[in-house]
């Protein structure tokens, strides 16, 4: 063998201590639920369980909407103008990720004192401040990869603003802005601290969790953490799946 | 047709200045310029993509400086190309005639046809990047020519094709502008594309359009040195006017033209040889250099204290048996001599 070889595997055997640590959690509390498989089959018939992940799962995806609405205009703006303070605006877009999740709930709640308290409103809000980040960087990401001559040919040969946007800059981009609402999406879904504060009822599938925790013990919040995984990790690998192929 | 008059405009590292001059309809205009010279920022300004800080864009006599570009009804083709990648070929073609709302039918009728003439039939189902640099070239053309613009726009069309390719698509242009008789302007640094495609030629250096006139007439005479340095009279000579001749360092040299302060002769029109030539300018030099180019080998002849550069080519370089410190005689014709100030 020579010298780099053991370079290489040198690098692999550090790298896979992160791989193995995020994996080895998630079989292992599969396999330990594997053993009190009637449990878990109670909780999935479990009204409140169904109700909680339901409401996880709307609030989600009406955020990863409201982001797309709001986010692919100011991605185009961010890949296409200059302006000033475009720094500034771009370094606001990357805050909700550097506040503590508890915090946001807060400062939501002092904002909108009434309006939100215990409402869907609420949740998606709280999601929507820490999870839209991903759809506006790789909305703005998508813009960019798009070469802007074309869209100066497009309007050439006589299309509108809009009409160059619709036709060649947003299809062309699709696949990046979506990637972002995925991982939009993905967030939503995993968010805790925010919704805490706002919204602990509507019940959602991750405070659920919380309450069984804190009620109940450790292996009572088992069957319902599984179930989230199980969900989360199916519709996250299907959506990129998807959208991987349309790249391709 | 088109007219540009006085345009000033700096834009990143790139600036235009006072640029005037007129396009006349199925007329083929070339701007001819070393790179850097602002030629793509002076057709985006054309183009609507950007806006001149000064000066006035003129199209059928209508102000047009500050229309949006899908108002000026012209075709941009630039250096990239440009496919849409997302599309394939006969939806590119189709792009133009789409957004005005023409009927499904007669754009398969005109796509069908512009394909046939520029021989991309077979090409239209495929996505671009699955194209030849040639292919998507003559895709560019077709979407630039059926929307039957004012004036199309060229920006370096030719210059990431291999030479075959090129030569190709230049004698195929010449038959397309017969059958299309389109208008064009072709910003371009090759002197090929402009002496076989261009009617009038625009030569630029550094943001201004120094020379405007027919392409050979150009090519003959350029007006200044800084020109005639551009358009490849790399022998340059300052002298004095004796009658019919002209004078520099003791050489004197027989000349045609309106004689003028400075002389320049090509090196491709000065003759190399071992025996003395039969020509009315004779000298004999010294070689002092030799440059291989590849096809032709590009030498410095010494006479008394002047230098001259010639082209000769490979096989000839080989047969005179070439060394440095050869005697040879260097020979041109009077009329190979340009005057200019």
């Amino acid at each position: 063998m020579r010298r780099k070889d053991y370079f290489d595997a040198f690098f692999a055997l550090l790298g896979s201590f992160l791989i193995i640590y995020i994996v080895l959690p998630i079989a292992l509390t599969f396999t330990k639920q594997a053993e009190e498989l009637n449990l878990f089959f109670e909780t999935i018939q479990d009204a409140v369980v169904l109700d909680a992940l339901k409401n996880s799962l709307l609030t989600s995806t009406a955020t990863a909407i409201v982001s797309l609405f709001f986010g692919i205009p100011l991605g185009y703006v961010l890949a296409r103008k200059e302006f000033k303070n475009k720094s500034l605006i771009q370094g606001i877009i990357d805050v909700p990720i550097v506040i503590p999740h508890s915090v946001v709930g807060i400062i939501l709640l002092t904002t909108f004192p009434n309006k939100i308290l215990d409402s869907y409103l609420g949740i998606v809000m709280a999601m929507l401040f820490v999870s839209s980040p991903f759809t506006i960087n790789s909305a703005r990401d998508g813009f960019l990869a798009v070469d802007d001559r074309l869209e100066q040919v497009a309007r050439s040969l006589g299309a509108t603003k809009l009409k160059t946007f619709l036709t060649i800059s947003l299809p062309l981009a699709l696949p990046s802005i979506f990637s972002g609402a995925i991982m939009t999406w993905a967030r939503a879904m995993s968010e805790v601290g925010a919704i805490l504060i706002i919204a602990y009822y509507p019940k959602t599938a991750q405070i659920l969790v919380l309450e069984y925790f804190e009620n109940f013990g450790l292996k009572a919040s088992m069957p319902i953490s599984v179930l989230l995984i199980a969900i989360s990790l199916t519709l996250f690998a299907f959506l990129r799946w998807v959208v991987g192929r349309a790249k391709g | 047709m088109l007219r540009v008059d006085g345009v000033t405009k700096t834009w990143k590292e790139f600036k235009i200045e006072k640029v005037s001059f007129e396009v006349k309809r199925g007329e083929y205009f070339i701007v001819l310029g070393p790179s850097g010279a602002g030629k793509t920022l002076l057709l985006e300004l054309i183009a609507g993509i950007h806006f001149p800080d000064g000066g006035r864009i003129l199209m059928d006599g209508r102000g047009v400086t500050h229309l949006p570009p899908e108002k000026r009804k012209l075709s941009y083709i630039p250096q990239e190309i440009a496919l849409f990648p997302h599309m394939k070929v006969y939806d590119n073609i189709a792009y133009g005639l789409k957004t005005k709302k023409i009927p499904k039918e007669e754009i398969k009728t005109k796509v069908k046809e512009i394909a046939e003439i520029l021989e991309i039939s077979h090409l239209l189902h495929r996505k671009p990047k699955t194209l030849s640099g040639g292919e998507q070239q003559r895709v560019a053309i077709a979407r630039a020519l059926i929307v039957e613009p004012n004036l199309i726009l060229l920006d370096e069309p030719f210059a990431n094709l291999d030479v075959h390719v090129k030569s190709k698509l230049l004698r195929e242009m010449r038959v397309w502008r017969k059958k299309f008789n389109f208008t064009a302007l072709h910003v371009t640094h090759s002197f090929e594309e402009a002496l076989s495609l261009g009617d009038r030629v625009g030569v630029m250096l550094n943001g201004k359009l120094v020379q405007t006139g027919e392409v050979k007439q150009v090519f003959m005479n350029p007006k200044n040195e800084k020109i005639a340095r551009f358009l490849g009279f790399e022998n340059i000579f300052e002298g004095c006017v004796r009658g019919d001749r002209f004078v520099v360092d003791g050489i004197s040299m027989k000349i045609t033209g309106k004689p003028k302060a400075k002389v320049g002769v090509r090196p491709d029109s000065i003759v190399v040889s071992t025996n003395i030539p039969d020509m009315d300018n004779v000298f004999r030099g010294r070689v002092i250099a030799f440059e291989d180019l590849g096809a032709l080998v590009r030498l410095t002849v010494k006479v008394n204290n002047v230098e001259f550069k010639a082209f000769i080519t490979h096989t000839s370089f080989l047969e005179m048996e070439i060394k440095e410190g050869q005697e040879v005689f260097i020979g041109f014709k009077s009329s190979s001599v340009y005057c200019f100030d």
